[in-house]
């Protein structure tokens, strides 16, 4: 956790990808056009929010058998971490939606349940600062952020399969895989994925690092 | 066998406090029928989708109303108490059933003065009620296992409410999807896909308060 190779690796991938993705040649698609770049960057955010997530619920776990405070802080700063890569995922999602579908929010399963997951970890944080005894406080959210964990799953991998939605590989839509991810989206895709999770990890140890700092001034 | 003793003498105690005072269920019941007057008296007449919807608001109000107080009313004293003479297993479990039928009742009759007052039966009767089944049933397991949680935190209702949305949210939706074809009248193989997700969530939610309840109960 310490070494820094991998922190080195996140960031060059990330730059990569950045550029790369802004500048490597793209398929030619309808309705998409050049907002395709956008998959570079909305759909490593999702992917770099559950390893968080899983992070935190594996620490909560770890918690309720150790009793540790520092495992309890960092499952709270997985969730932070995880919260901001969300949000981002939204947003991102949000303006390529406002391109291709016509809308910001055009009240799709897939945007309305990520939503949803989001205030399910909102409602982790609020739950913390309702409790002011720190051993009371880390044993109740961490119970809280498990039974929430596979409700997340539920929301973001099984319901989103039972209805129609507008994005790929739903509702009839082909998936990306079928044309658009072609050798040379490829490239810069999964590098943009493991970067951008790398990313993910390091802001969450950097938080982790300076609140057990301020724990213990 | 010493699990089932214990769940079958707690259930004992909820019914008999309850027949004492006769507070949970008479005060339920009034609560979801006066809802409904309320709707009944500022839409005057529903039918379809609106119709199907409003039910599900007033239960998910009702059941939060219902289930929070199984945690939340018990004093500090007799939870110690119920802590040193039962296993933290067969509480949940008997809440949890306690809060089953608890529902199921309020549920049922709720739906019937639902169905008088707007005068409106939808198409597939039994679809329906198979519907509110499993839909009181869904809220009783989350619902009492979030107001153990809320309880334990020991700031009531605010935070019942924060904490159980975001859970039952799916759940509703999916119970509003399968309701709706009942009220359409589809054929009934359309929705197995609803009813098996529903069971899923159930089980799944279940699971986790079995697994979790005794680290939340043992201070």
């Amino acid at each position: 956790m310490y070494k820094s190779w991998w922190k080195i690796l996140g960031s060059v991938l990330v730059m990569y990808s950045t550029i790369a993705g802004f500048l490597a040649s793209v398929p030619p698609l309808p309705i998409l056009h050049q907002s395709i770049r956008n998959l570079y960057f909305h759909v490593p955010m999702w992917f770099a929010m559950i390893i968080l997530f899983t992070i935190s619920v594996v620490h909560s776990i770890k918690y309720l058998s150790s009793s540790s405070q520092s495992d309890d802080n960092k499952a709270v700063q997985s969730v932070n971490a995880g919260i901001i890569f969300g949000m981002l995922g939204l947003v991102t999602g949000a303006i390529w939606a406002r391109f291709t579908w016509g809308q910001a929010w055009s009240f799709d399963v897939k945007q309305n349940f990520a939503a949803i997951a989001m205030l399910l970890y909102f409602a982790y944080l609020i739950l913390r600062n309702a409790i002011d005894e720190e051993q009371k406080r880390a044993k109740i959210s961490a119970i809280y952020n498990i039974f929430a964990f596979p409700m997340m799953v539920v929301l973001l991998f099984v319901l989103p399969r039972l209805s129609d939605s507008l994005h790929p590989g739903n509702g009839g839509n082909p998936g990306f895989n079928a044309y658009d991810l072609d050798s040379h989206m490829r490239m810069v895709f999964y590098p943009a994925c493991l970067g951008w999770i790398l990313i993910g990890c390091w802001i969450y140890s950097i938080l982790f690092r300076v609140s057990s700092l301020e724990k213990n001034k | 066998m010493q699990l089932i003793k214990e769940v079958k003498f707690l259930i004992g105690k909820e019914l008999l406090l309850e027949w004492r005072s006769k507070y949970a269920l008479n005060g339920v019941v009034l609560y979801v029928v006066s809802t409904v007057f309320v709707c009944f008296l500022s839409f005057v007449s529903l039918r379809g989708v609106t119709w199907n919807a409003l039910f599900w608001i007033i239960m998910l109000f009702a059941s939060i109303n219902t289930v929070s107080k199984s945690f939340l009313q018990e004093s500090k004293g007799r939870q110690l108490y119920i802590y040193t003479i039962a296993s933290p297993l067969a509480l949940i479990i008997s809440k949890t059933i306690y809060n089953v039928f608890l529902m199921l009742l309020v549920t049922l009759i709720a739906l019937a003065f639902y169905i008088l007052v707007f005068d409106y039966v939808p198409e597939d009767m039994g679809l329906y009620l198979l519907a509110t089944i499993l839909g009181s049933l869904s809220f009783s397991t989350i619902f009492t296992m979030i107001s153990a949680i809320a309880s334990k935190a020991g700031n009531g209702g605010m935070l019942m409410a924060i904490l159980s949305f975001p859970v039952i949210i799916p759940v509703i939706i999916m119970l509003i999807k399968l309701t709706k074809n009942a009220v359409d009248g589809l054929d009934r193989s359309v929705s197995l896909d609803e009813i098996a997700t529903l069971l899923i969530i159930n089980v799944l939610v279940a699971a986790f308060s079995v697994l979790l309840f005794p680290y939340l109960w043992r201070d």
